[in-house]
């Protein structure tokens, strides 16, 4: 689906007149409009092929002379690592080409001789979305054998939970178990991706530049949406986008802060289309430095070299360095360093749930705080990751906005083990000034986009930030006049405090934007039960009675009130239940099912919850109903955008 | 008429007897509020929706509805609250409303901050507390009011029950209440549900504009009998009720710049016995529904239908109506209009305590834990309460012996300031207004606490700290705290702006007039130390403020304005 370009010109049989008028024909072109005659010839190539064996030329690569590159990416790390790949085995005049896992052909695969997998774990062992077919049609019994197969994996995963790069492991596993070769070894990239990727992508390519040298420099040109992407500000060479808005979007009384943020693209060259993300590089807190600094008890100002580069201690851990969030190398480090035998304990593989449970509960600081050694600056940059930026889900179409790009920011800012504690982006962002400026860059997910056909009625579920994507799409249905239903499932707290963006729903509701918006207020319908009782008790009740109870249940003894709260609380998913018949009615008609938000619990149970709706309304068993939302899946009409 | 209907008149013609789509708005997730006609037609079941003001803007910003929420209104005939129902009453400002129990200037309660969907669950409740909101608000008949203060036990007793009376007789038949708020159940049988809908005296749109019945037992006139569209003076000769002098055409609401509005004092036009009365009440309702403006609500009140049409033309229909004429008006007379604080002791040797509320706020603030203290009193009081139409409290039917234990929980909770609070802090009534009031030009009772010091400090100066002046002060020119009968008024006009209102008497039987327009505080207060001043030097023996200011030509007497014809179809 992706692009893959070779700027360097393989021999041609076109004589220099024909040469020199394509040339004049094409001076002063954007590189934009280039690639679009490069895809119209590589059309008019592909006609010309299927009209007759006879005129194929001679450029076309066999698959024995190229190099496939498959990626299944969830959050578009695995693809953006691919796509580099790609770029990299074109540049060095390797035949290549690059595929999203679901479009792979999988009846090529006996043919293949370099492939490259660059491939995400998600949460306990999922493989991503878009390749979920992929990886299980190569588990399985009806993958071919693969003895004169070349192949490399570069996995991307999470160390802080169990089933690290599980994905990867598998397919590195099982291709080899086919008969396959590995001209790379199995990579495992963490969060800080680049630092086993970089190497990594190395390696493959040097690989299969020896393995590919005899064969003939050829362009396989498929440039389809990633044109645009070509633009002049990339995640290495971000824009840096001015501040048009930054407002706070809950009530004052709101438990969370949440920030609908503006900024400006104009003169980015920079384009994106509803469902993509926009990356943005933060810088950390500089509260959080100054915290750092007395916990190290180092300086600040204090040059210090690392990779090549010297800069100010404040510097590299306000810029430079992952300082919000725990790896494993860290604590590796530090356990060794100190000689915590508590952290150490923590390393063994048996201990991996609870080293993951620190991971995610805790932040540097907190291990910082609580095992003091004595650092060396240097070691303690060796020790940390890059500093990475984050993805937001963009909030905004661009046929509403213009050349501006909206956002839904959930500010994390809590405060734990006696001190306050930030995130890195949401910090940074919610701090920016108007007319400051935020370093941006466009991450576009090609598996969370409208329905082509603008007469499909969608489904979008998205609670708390999670319905940011689908602002964009609304607006964006609304723009283009799409006549298809649009149906939202929004939760969160509070109806008072943390309805988001509820004035916009509420116009798109009376315009016929929106058609139908069901909600789930987890904190409120719990209280109503806990307070009914008080009141709503039968006339005949001695009311002095009630009262005396009533005050009685303030006291902590009494937690009645809790177990209510517990089991009453209501959301997304309850209501997917709720609207089950008419939900799998829709879906049954065509529509497609977006789910936006968190991964570890709501994604998950709102999945469970299709299941099961499919079975009470669609009569499946619980087996077909799970192969019927795979299916969904497959055919790309469910898509995800978790995190 | 020639003139067409106002477009609320079309709106309660298609409400089918006051549902319009209430239920369905209230059904609506999405959002907080109802649709704007239905809001209207929910004023019928006791409640305004609002919002809160303080917060408009802000949630605007982000892209959050208004704050809404609701003011609901029980409709307590004679402010007579059973120690039962306070409790309930209690619950509800705790876990339904935000914290407060509010007393009313017609005797009643009200709750703010009551979110939408514990509207139905919050009705519900008042309903099994034998207690109802349908008619507090709305072109009905509301609460109607009657001496709270037991002076004359027997009487007393008759005349709240002539209250309770008419405020149930009067009240809408329609069983949409029932219907929306309680599943169609009933705890005291009514309207029978296979008897068809109709509402004998209102019909289908009701009245033009809300009717207000008080009942005041002379020589008290803590209803502000004058204020009433129908007031009803008891005339009680050797401790035996004869009957009741009957007045009409009293309300306070008026528009700023607009002379076409106006406060308008009630006109006694007869006398009549206790058997006559439900028809007369009955009846001068029919007349209004029948003569009153349909097409402009601002002058839709009997002031206007009496200055328009005229008040003989008004008595003659009405004895017509009757088929017997009404008898002279009795002498009688008023001392005053305020209430009379601390313990009174009842003809049958029970006990009566009045305790002074600020603006009617019951709330736990502080030390004044004044909610928590009434909730206290209601768990061990046998007797009942009595809300003022003063937004003040009384503890009554006490019996001797409880004296001390609820004096000990009135003193341990704050609410024992009657006793050395200021006179002009005691005589001092303000409506809600901002942030709730949806028609607040400026503060009322947020306001007062910052105000008081100020005027008791200029009092002070002049000597005159134990002077009973009457301050009402109001957001805007409508008049919940009637500020026409204030010897001092502030009626609202903008942010931090008010108009200076002076002259009215002790007794609510003078409007008072405008003496600074449109000022601040600064200027208000300046404009009064020098009166001060005069009345501290020149006042005779018990003479008021506003007596005092028309005695010596401070003020001039103004002559009644009327609604010119022209302005009235």
């Amino acid at each position: 689906m992706n692009a893959a370009v070779a700027p360097e010109l393989p021999a041609t049989t076109l004589d220099a007149a024909k040469v020199a008028q394509l040339a004049q024909l094409t001076e002063g072109l954007t590189p934009a409009e280039l690639y679009w005659v490069a895809a119209w010839s590589a059309a008019k190539a592909a006609q010309a092929q299927r009209a007759g064996a006879s005129a194929r030329p001679a450029v076309g690569a066999e698959p024995s002379q190229r190099l496939t590159i498959v990626y299944g990416s969830q959050t578009g790390n695995a693809k953006r690592l691919a796509e580099q790949l790609a770029r990299r085995s074109s540049d060095a005049g390797l035949p290549v080409r690059l595929l999203r896992a679901d479009a792979y052909p999988q009846r090529e695969l006996a043919q293949e001789r370099y492939l490259a997998v660059v491939i995400s774990t998600q949460g306990e062992g999922e493989p991503p979305d878009d390749a979920r077919g992929f990886v299980e049609f190569i588990a399985g019994k009806r993958a071919p054998k693969l003895p004169s197969l070349q192949f490399g994996v570069l996995g991307l995963g999470d160390s802080s939970y169990p089933q690290f790069c599980a994905i990867g492991r598998q397919l590195d596993a099982r291709l080899a178990e086919l008969g396959g070769t590995r001209f790379a070894s199995l990579g495992e990239a963490d969060v800080d991706i680049e630092t086993i990727a970089t190497p990594w992508l190395d390696t493959a390519l040097e690989r299969a530049r020896e393995g590919l040298k005899t064969a003939t420099p050829v362009a396989r040109v498929t440039p389809l949406h990633a044109v645009s992407k070509q633009a002049a500000h990339s995640r290495e060479q971000p824009f840096a986008a001015t501040v048009l808005a930054n407002q706070r979007i809950v009530a004052r009384d709101s438990e969370r802060d949440v920030r609908h943020i503006e900024l400006s693209l104009e003169g980015s060259g920079l384009h994106y289309q509803p469902g993509d993300a926009l990356g943005v590089w933060p810088r950390n807190p500089p509260a959080l430095v100054a915290q750092w600094l007395e916990a190290l008890q180092l300086d600040g100002e204090r040059e210090v070299a690392h990779q090549g580069r010297t800069l100010s201690l404040a510097r590299w851990l306000g810029a430079e360095r992952e300082i919000t969030q725990l790896s494993r190398p860290f604590v590796k480090t530090l356990a060794e360093l100190g000689k915590h035998a508590d952290l150490l304990d923590l390393l063994r593989p048996e201990q991996s749930a609870r080293l993951a449970a620190l991971l995610t509960r805790d932040q540097p600081i907190d291990l910082l705080r609580r095992y003091p050694v004595r650092w060396q600056p240097e070691a303690l940059l060796a020790a940390l990751r890059p500093l990475t930026p984050r993805l937001y889900s963009i909030a905004s179409s661009p046929k509403a906005v213009g050349e501006e790009v909206h956002l839904t920011v959930a500010v994390v800012d809590y405060e734990a083990h006696g001190s306050a504690h930030w995130g890195a982006a949401s910090t940074f962002l919610a701090a920016a000034d108007e007319d400051g400026r935020v370093p941006v860059f466009i991450e576009s997910n090609e598996r969370f986009r409208l329905p082509a056909d603008p007469a499909r009625d969608i489904i979008m579920i998205g609670p708390g930030t999670g319905v940011a994507p689908f602002r964009a799409f609304v607006q964006e249905r609304q723009e283009s006049g799409a006549t298809g239903r649009n149906w939202l499932f929004f939760g969160n707290r509070h109806f008072a405090q943390d309805f988001l963006y509820q004035t916009e729903w509420q116009d798109a509701l009376k315009r016929g934007a929106l058609h139908r918006l069901d909600l789930a207020f987890s904190r409120d319908d719990v209280r109503d039960v806990a307070r009914e009782s008080a009141l709503s008790k039968s006339p005949h009740t001695d009311v002095r009675d009630v009262a005396r109870e009533s005050a009685l249940s303030k006291s902590p003894h009494t937690d009645v009130r809790d177990v209510a709260r517990e089991s009453h609380k209501i959301y997304v998913q309850d209501r997917l239940r709720e609207n089950g018949a008419e939900l799998y009615a829709w879906l049954e008609g065509g529509a497609h099912l977006y789910v936006c938000g968190d991964s570890a619990h709501m994604a998950k149970d709102v999945h469970a919850a299709l299941i099961e709706l499919a079975a009470a309304h669609g009569g499946l068993s619980p087996d077909d109903a799970k192969a019927w939302l795979d299916d969904l899946l497959q055919q790309g009409r469910y898509a995800r955008d978790v995190y | 008429m020639t003139t067409p209907l106002s477009d609320f008149e079309h709106v309660k013609a298609a409400s089918r007897f006051l549902r319009g789509g209430i239920a369905e708005g209230l059904a609506d997730p999405v959002t907080g509020a109802i649709g704007e006609d239905d809001g209207k037609l929910l004023k019928f079941h006791g409640s305004y929706q609002q919002d809160d003001r303080d917060l408009r803007d802000e949630r605007r910003r982000q892209k959050l509805e208004p704050a809404y929420s609701f003011m609901l209104r029980a409709r307590l005939p004679g402010g007579v609250v059973t120690p039962a129902q306070w409790l309930v009453f209690d619950c509800i400002a705790r876990e339904h409303a935000n914290g407060t129990l509010r007393i009313t200037t017609r005797q009643t309660f009200q709750w703010h901050g009551i979110i939408k969907r514990k509207l139905k669950p919050t009705i519900a409740a008042i309903h099994h507390a034998l207690a109802t909101t349908i008619a507090a608000c709305g072109d009905v008949v509301r609460n109607v009011v009657s001496t709270a203060n037991p002076v004359e036990s027997p009487a007393h007793a008759i005349t709240y029950a002539w209250a309770a009376k008419l405020s149930e007789d009067l009240a809408p038949k329609t069983r949409a209440y029932h219907e929306i708020w309680l599943d169609g159940e009933q705890l005291v049988g009514q309207h029978a549900a296979d008897r068809p809908e109709a509402e004998p005296l209102y019909g289908a749109t009701y009245l033009p504009r809300k009717f207000k019945i008080g009942l005041a037992i002379p020589p008290l006139n803590d209803v502000d009998v004058f204020a009433q569209d129908l007031g009803l003076i008891a005339i009680i000769e050797q401790g035996e009720l004869q009957g009741f002098n009957v007045a009409v055409g009293g309300g306070m609401g008026a528009t700023h710049n607009d002379a076409t509005t106006y406060p308008r004092l009630a006109d006694v036009i007869g006398f009549v016995t206790p058997g006559q009365l439900y028809a007369v009440a009955e009846t001068a309702v029919a007349v209004q529904r029948d003569w009153g403006n349909r097409s402009e609500r601002k002058h839709a009140r009997l002031k206007y239908t009496l200055d328009h049409r005229g008040l003989d033309a008004f008595v003659a229909e009405l004895q017509s109506r009757l088929g017997f004429a009404l008898q002279p008006p009795r002498p009688f007379r008023f001392d005053h209009n305020g209430d009379r604080y601390g313990w009174i002791e009842g003809h049958d040797g029970r006990w009566h305590l009045t305790l002074h509320i600020e603006s009617g706020r019951l709330a736990d603030v502080g030390e004044r834990r004044a909610l928590t203290g009434l909730r206290e009193l209601a768990l061990v009081h046998t007797g009942d309460f009595r809300l003022t139409c003063n937004q003040n409290l009384i503890v009554a039917n006490v019996e001797a012996a409880d004296r001390a234990r609820i004096d000990a929980i009135v003193e341990a909770h704050g609410l024992d300031g009657y006793r050395r609070q200021s006179a002009i802090r005691r005589h001092a009534v303000a409506c809600v207004a901002l942030p709730t009031c949806g028609l607040a030009m400026a503060e009322s009772e947020r306001y007062l606490p910052a105000l008081l010091p100020k005027l008791e400090a200029a009092l002070e100066r002049h000597g005159l700290a134990d002077a009973p002046i009457l301050l009402r002060l109001s957001g805007c020119p409508n008049g919940c705290s009637r500020p026409y009968l204030g010897e001092i008024a502030l009626v609202g006009r903008g942010p931090g702006r008010y108009d200076l209102r002076l002259g009215a008497d002790f007794s609510g039987q003078r409007l008072n007039q405008v003496y600074r327009e449109n000022v601040d505080e600064a200027a208000i207060l300046e404009a009064l130390d020098p009166l001060f001043a005069r009345y501290a030097a020149g006042r005779t023996q018990g003479e008021g403020f506003g007596d005092f200011l028309l005695r010596t030509g401070i003020l001039a007497p103004v002559s009644p304005r009327r609604i010119p014809a022209t302005v009235v179809a």
